[in-house]
Order: structure tokens, then sequence, then C-alpha cells
């Protein structure tokens, strides 16, 4: 976007800046009719080349618009951060519109409440919009439907819409002659559209390129670190090194000194829990980011750090795993059977704890935000995965209405869901509304790792029993991890569906169960990432898997797929159960479909086939975010340092969009995986986070990489999620192998604590 | 006052002698195609080419690049149609896209070198470059149909 543009934005009245953000129209939820048709009187914000002349653009319904020249623009609403969603959900909209895609523009939607929900976690893009996008597309067709028919007075159910052209076989016309009669129209009932069968889909399961694939390529995508407002200035700021901390004092004169630097801010932090607010700081604002992040090296400050300075990862792993033998405070989740007695007389009992570390999500685009306060406004340009909640944030923040904030999305350089929580666009209003100039906040490297709302640490206990032929007779966990409740809660918190996320939702038929969750003071802000709980769950469930069939000398396999059983839609054992917030019936989890993942993955891996001496191979398998992805590893020992060779992925993620983006998910999965198996790890001393850039917190480069296969098994009921559902198995299946290859068994993450690599 | 050349063109700039090159371009010379991505030369973001060879413009002072000449992604093609470039766009190389200028820099200083590299030579030209949402496959396979058009040329 030029800076005339942004500048012309910022200018907006009140009646145009209100209309902009969404919150004057006159449409209601997506699902209720949608907006009147009209022309719209302000372009949305236009990220990839879309032309801002909106004049031309009549709006069809909230979602598409349609130009006088028939280009049509259909608006994203979620957050591009590497998945593809600003090509996969237009994709399914311009399929059912009958729209041709090389005259679609994509418009990446401010923060609306209008659009549905805008929080771009939890892998529910497509499974969440897949349907609403395809009505969107349906309404827009038979708008136009309706205008040919009345044009050529003839009966709508005889115009045929596809390729950008309608027709009754006697006439056609173009979308671009047939657009202003279009837009005339009344808007049909949503529920009443017709639908396309799967066959007649142009786009929908195509592997369709990205649409942001030019942009990307010549460097010309705006981020949220590249955003540019006339007259900006740039800040860095100092943050209290501990949760909770408060400033005692601030010496900013050599600081103001520097060269460049303007003048110093304080951020007012508010009290404990952490949500989504700016954390105490001061900001160095300056007239280029060098100069901030100079003077910012010469603040001399005093800080009370409070309760959670003596927070360290030594005692506090010990406390974790000290805790699974403490009832006090804990929760018995479920209980079925009696486990002891199952012990009793077991024939193999396996007993382990499973431990993954905090993680950072260190997406490679740090958090930055830029705001401008003018007038009771607050304008905001922010690389965010939710927002609305970044608009709420900071409305809350500077005590103004949340329709006086504009929240425009940029590209994400990675989201991995720390861009989840607006706190960074909390700072750049903050400080936009105290120096009443354009500010761009962009968090260092430093900054993003020991600031993070980390993934929790967590020690799993857990301990199961065979009998002579191998069946789970009896399966006892005991979960230990500071809670994401704690970042909205008291520090003891606990979320009740992060232990759905593979604690009480493994997929084995078991008599005899008994779970536990332990009492856990956080210290630190706890958040999600890519995939949550289901990493330590899947590291615990499925090392206990591997260690199982080891201890009654069975084929791995074999043993997966046994203990899997007969085929049937799994029971969740809690009726509180939260199936990623999908209706069970609709979305059930089929044994056969995950069979069929573990079938596929050894075949493609060989499993079966004449092994060369030292290649160890690990399985492993997990269903998350109501997706079925299983994981072949294969591992050789260099001396005391495993290798990965390759990593066999086959994944059940439902109906997919496009192939080619689903398969890209997949491999990006299989990396963020291994960074977790083998390398990451953050520890705390004295409440401080102890990693800092990439030499600390290591993650994996192109030369660790494995050979990766991904295979996909197309499914014809509704979309899964398909973001995260690839991490999870992917640490089992490696320590798997390892130990198949003679390694040791780990059971603490990232390998490269215990073996060198 | 600092004089270097940037995508051919003369610049010349008020700005202290030890700022980075990268915080020059981005912030000064508002070429913003070049990312921040950890300011210790650890994740090659910021990868730019001097007289044509790849480095971390986060870790060198403009001092040290006076009279110099830069090329940044803008200054790669004029209009995307570098090899580099075209094989990424061919295989949709980018998710997210924040790392790919950086990822771009340093292929193509490595096949202004190396015409035909093998995947020893593309591991070690490219593991300074991280990408966290896991590209590395298709970034290999891109440099390799990259060389390969090179050669039909």
């Amino acid at each position: 976007m030029s800076e005339q543009k942004r500048n012309d934005v910022s200018l907006l009245n009140r009646r145009q800046f209100l209309q902009a953000s969404g919150v004057a129209g006159s449409g209601l939820l997506l699902g209720a009719p949608l907006l009147q048709a009209k022309p719209s009187a302000v372009p949305m914000d236009v990220l990839s080349g879309a032309k801002s002349n909106s004049e031309d653009f009549l709006r069809l319904n909230l979602f598409v618009e349609l130009a006088l020249d028939g280009t049509v623009r259909i608006v994203c609403h979620r957050s591009e951060m590497g998945q593809g969603i600003r090509t996969g959900l237009p994709q399914v909209l311009a399929d059912e519109m009958g729209a041709d895609w090389n005259k679609v523009q994509v418009i990446q939607g401010q923060a609306n409440r209008e659009y549905g929900s805008q929080n771009t976690d939890g892998s529910r893009s497509v499974r969440d919009f897949y349907l609403p996008m395809r009505k969107m597309g349906a309404a827009a067709r038979e708008m136009l439907r309706q205008a040919a028919a009345k044009k050529w007075a003839v009966d709508a159910g005889q115009i045929n819409v596809a390729n950008h052209q309608l027709s009754d076989g006697k006439n056609t016309a173009t979308f671009a002659e047939m657009a202003t009669l279009a837009a005339q129209q009344s808007l049909p009932n949503l529920d009443s559209l017709k639908l396309k069968a799967k066959k007649d889909f142009n786009y929908i399961g195509k592997p369709i390129d990205g649409i942001d694939m030019p942009a990307f390529i010549q460097g010309k995508a705006e981020f949220g670190v590249d955003v540019e407002l006339p007259d900006m200035v740039h800040a860095s700021i100092e943050r209290s090194p501990v949760l909770g901390g408060k400033l005692l004092s601030l010496d900013d004169k050599e600081a103001l000194a520097v060269p460049g630097v303007i003048r110093v801010e304080k951020i007012q932090g508010r009290p404990l829990p952490a949500a989504f607010n700016a954390i105490e700081g001061v900001a160095v604002i300056a007239s280029n980011t060098w100069a901030a992040q100079q003077g910012r090296k010469k603040l001399k400050l005093k800080w009370d750090l409070g309760a959670n300075q003596t927070h360290g990862s030594e005692g506090y792993n010990k406390t974790l795993a000290a805790s699974h033998d403490i009832e006090e405070g804990s929760l018995k989740l479920f209980e079925q059977g009696n486990v002891q007695k199952a012990f009793k007389t077991a024939e193999h009992i396996v007993e382990a704890n499973y431990f993954v570390p905090y993680l950072a999500h260190a997406s490679m685009e740090p958090p930055a935000a830029t705001a401008i306060f003018k007038d009771g406004h607050c304008e905001v340009w922010a690389c965010s995965q939710t927002p609305q909640s970044a608009q709420r944030q900071v409305a809350g923040s500077l005590g103004i209405k949340p329709e006086n904030v504009t929240v425009h999305v940029t590209y994400l350089g990675g989201g991995f869901g720390r861009k989840s929580k607006p706190d960074f666009v909390a700072e750049a209003a903050l400080l936009a509304k105290q120096i009443g100039k354009p500010v761009k906040v962009i968090w260092s490297r430093e900054d993003d790792i020991r600031h993070d709302y980390l993934h929790a640490v967590c020690d799993t206990q857990l301990k199961a029993a065979l009998d002579k032929n191998g069946k789970i007779t009896a399966w006892q966990g005991s979960a230990a991890l500071p809670s994401i409740g704690s970042t909205f809660g008291p520090a003891d918190s606990m979320a009740g569906w992060e232990l759905d996320q593979g604690f009480t939702d493994f997929p084995f038929e078991v008599a005899n169960v008994e779970l536990h969750r332990r009492k856990i003071n956080a210290h630190m802000r706890i958040g999600w990432l890519r995939s949550v709980i289901n990493i330590p769950m899947a590291f615990a469930n499925g090392s206990l898997m591997g260690e199982l069939a080891a201890a009654a000398k069975i084929d791995a396999k074999a043993f997966w797929l046994q203990s899997i059983g007969e085929d049937r839609s799994i029971k969740p054992r809690l009726s509180s159960y939260s199936n990623y917030g999908k209706n069970i019936a609709e979305y059930p989890n089929d044994t056969a479909r995950a069979k069929a993942v573990i079938e596929k993955a050894c075949a493609n891996a060989g499993w079966n086939d004449p092994r060369e001496a030292g290649v160890g191979f690990g399985l492993s398998y997990h269903y998350s975010f109501l997706a079925h992805v299983a994981v072949v590893a294969k591992v050789v020992m260099d001396g005391k340092s495993p290798k990965i060779l390759s990593l066999h992925c086959v994944a059940d993620a439902g109906q997919v969009v496009n192939p080619d983006r689903v398969k890209s998910q997949l491999e990006g999965a299989m990396i963020f995986g291994t960074s977790i198996a083998m390398y990451s790890e953050i520890t705390t001393k004295d409440g401080v986070v102890e990693q800092g850039n990439f030499d600390g917190y290591r993650l994996a480069r192109m030369s660790e990489c494995p050979d990766i296969h991904i295979d996909i098994i197309e499914a014809d009921d509704a979309p899964r999620g398909v973001g995260e559902p690839g991490v999870p198995p992917v640490a089992p299946a490696i320590t798997n192998a390892i130990a198949d290859a003679g390694g040791p068994r780990i059971r603490r993450l990232p390998v490269a604590k215990t073996l060198p690599v | 006052m600092i004089t270097l050349t940037v995508n051919q063109q003369t610049q010349t700039f008020d700005a202290d002698g030890d700022m980075p090159l990268l915080w020059a371009l981005r912030d000064i010379l508002k070429l913003s195609g070049t990312k921040y991505g950890c300011g210790q030369g650890l994740c090659g973001a910021c990868t730019v080419h001097l007289d044509g060879a790849p480095i971390r413009s986060c870790s060198i002072p403009l001092s040290a690049v006076a009279g110099k000449s830069i090329t940044t992604i803008e200054g790669l093609s004029d209009d995307g149609s570098h090899p580099v470039q075209q094989a990424w766009k061919e295989i949709n190389v980018p998710q997210c896209g924040y790392c790919q200028p950086g990822q771009m820099m340093s292929a193509a200083a490595l096949l202004a070198y190396n015409a035909m590299p093998n995947d020893d030579d593309i591991d070690n030209a490219m593991s300074g470059n991280i990408c966290r949402c896991g590209t590395y496959p298709r970034i290999k396979q891109a440099i390799k149909n990259a060389a390969k058009s090179g050669q039909e040329q």
C-alpha cells in the first residue's frame, strides 16, 4: 500500500471510519441476512495489488465485491501466516460463485465482528469457514443468475453459471455485463442455496498456486515489521525481565543522548494475570530502529521483580515430577474399572515420566505493530492472528470503545499461536497515544524469546499394563503442567479443555483407566504453540506405546493396530470433551481412519521390507484438531549421535481444499516437530528466560532436515484441521526410532539434552 | 555522510557508521524486502549481496560497506524473473514468506559461483538461513530446478 493511501485512510472522517471498520454496516453476523447490496464507500485493506479505486466495485455481500470490469474481490477475513488461507478460502468461494480464478483479487479484512471469528488459530479456518464461504459464493452466484433471468425474461433455473459467464443456452453474458444488475438483486436466503456437487468442483480440491507468491518472491509482501506511516517514529522497549515486575526508577539521561533518540516513555503494566496486557516497560523512541535499540541499552532501570523472580527451571521441573504423588489440589479427571487390580495381574508393566520443556514460538518475524492515535480514534497495523481481540485489547488499554479502533492485518511472518496474543499491539497503541505520533514497535529476537507466551513445560507420568496377549489392560496417567488458564486467572488455574488434547482421548480401548491432573502454579506467561498440549501428550502416549511394544516383543505397527482395535467411532471418556469445538456426531473419530493412516505410513516407509542393519524405525500416530496423522521415522546412530534419515507422514484431514498447501503444511509440521524433538528448549533462572536468540534456542536447519515424504488420504467428509495435527506425532516417532536403532530410550525432550546432535 | 551503491543506484545519506546495513536499508532507504530476524547473523533473514557475495546485513556496519555495491531482493530482478525467484514461485516454496528474501539471496549467490550444486553444497550454503515454517525441502528442490533451468539457457 502506498503511503498516500495509508494517509488517506488515517484521515477518514468518523462516518467513513465506522464504515471502513464495518461496525456501522447494516449487515449482521454471517449466517444472518447479509449486508445490503451497495457500492462500498471505502476500500478494505489491499495487500496484494488489488485496485484501490473502490468506486468501481459493487458489493454483493459481506465477502464479495464485483467490479464493472468483471473483477471479483473476495475478502479473506482470516490472517495469512503461511497456511495459505488467502488462497484457500477465496478458492472455495470462487468455485461456488462460478468465478474465473484469474479474475479474482483477495482483500484482507480488517477486524470486523460481522465476519464471525477472525481468531486464526486452532486449525479452524477451513473447517469453520468452508461452508460459510461456499454459501457466500453461492449467494453471489444467485444474484448474478437472478439478474440474468430478469434481463433475459427466463427462469433463473435455466441459467448456467460457470467460468465467469452466465448462459441459458440462447443468451450469454459475462459477470462484467451483469454486475450492475446483480448488485441490485435482493440477497438470497443462505439456507436455501443449492451448493455444488463435489464432482462439479473447479477449484476445491485442486492445487492452486499461492495467490501471494508474486509478492513473496519479490520481497514486496508487507509484514507487520514493514509498515511505514508518514512522520513515523520507532520504538524499542525494555520490559520487566520477570513476569509481574514493576519499575521502581528510571534514569534516561544517557539514552536521550544517543543520536536519533527522541524521547523515552514508560509503559504502565497492569496487575496479573497477564492476559493480553502490555508488559510494564520503558520505550525508547527514535528516528530509526537502530537508534532506538542503542538508546535502550543506555537506560538505567531499577525493578521490583516480584514473587516470580525465584522461578527456575531446575527446581520447577523437579516440582512437576514430584507433583504426581500429591493428591491435594489435584483433579481426578476420569476413573473406570480398577487400575491397581489390573496392575497386579499384568504380564508387563511400563511406567515412565515423559518430559517436554518450555518452548518458544520464535516466528521468523518477531511481534511488530504500528499505531496512530488521533481525535479519540486509534488505527493499528499488525501481524495479528486475531484482529478482533487486538481491537478489544487496544480499546481496553486506551479506554476507548472498540468501534474507535481500526485494526489492519498485515502478512504474518509466522504466527504459531504467538500472534494470537495482542500485547504487542497494545504497546504500539499506548505509545501512539502518549506521544501523539505514528509509532512502530518491533520486538528484537531477544524480546521475542524472553517475553513469549511460552508453551507449557509438561511432565506426564504414564503407567500401563499388558496381559499375556499384549492387550492393554490398564492405563494410568498423571499430567503436571502450568495451565494456559493461568494467563487469564490465578496462577494455579486449569483450563478444562487442555487435557482433551491427547491425555483423556488416547485412542485405545482399555478397561481400567485412571487420569489425574496435578495442581501447578505458573510463573511465566503460558500460551499456546502450534498443536498445544497435543505436543507433550503425543510424546508421552507415543513413547509409551513404543516401550510397551518392546516389552511385549510385539512389532510396533502390529501393537498400535491391535491396541486401537475394532473399527468404531471412539466415544469420549469425559462428558465435557470439547472435540475441538465441533459436534462429535458430525466429526466422529473413526478408528478405521486411524488404522488406515498407520498402514499407509508404514507401507510408504517400507516397514515390512527387509531392513538395513543399523536403521531404526519408529512409528507414532496422533489424532488432533479432528485429523489423523501417522509418522514413521528412520534413524541411524553415528556413535552416540542419532541422524534422522527420513520422516514418512500420512494424514487424513477430511475434505482437502488445496492439496499442495496441505502438503506444504505437513512438510512444515515435520520440521517444526523435528525442532521440538531434537533441539529446542527454553529454561528459566531467577524468573528470567535464559535463552535469547537462535544460538541458545535451537531450531532445525536445512542440513538437519531429514528426507520428508507426505501422503494425504483423501476423504469426502467435512474438512478437518491441517496446520497443527502434523506436529504431535513427530517427536515420539523419532525417539522410538532412536531406541530401535540401538540408541537409548529418550523420555525427555529435546534429544539434544541427552545425546550429541 | 555515507555513500554506497544499492541495486545499482548510488545512495548518499547521513547515518551513524556503526548502524548495521540492515537498518539503513529498511529505515532510511525504505527497502523493506530485507528482513530482520535475529540481529546476530544467526538466521540469514537479512541476507543481501555485497559485491556479489552473500552477507548478513544485520551484522555489517555501514562503515564497512561504504563505497561498495549492495544488492537486495528488490534488486535481484526488476520483475521477479530471476531464475531463483521463478523456481521459488513454480513450486510454491514460501509459506509465510518472511525468511524467503534471505533464502533467495543465499540461493542466488550459491548458484552464481556454483552452477550445479549437489545436496551437500546446498546444505552448506543454506544452513545459515532458518525457516520456521519448514520450507527446506522445497527450497532445496527449487535451487536444483533453478540450476537446471540455468543449464538449459
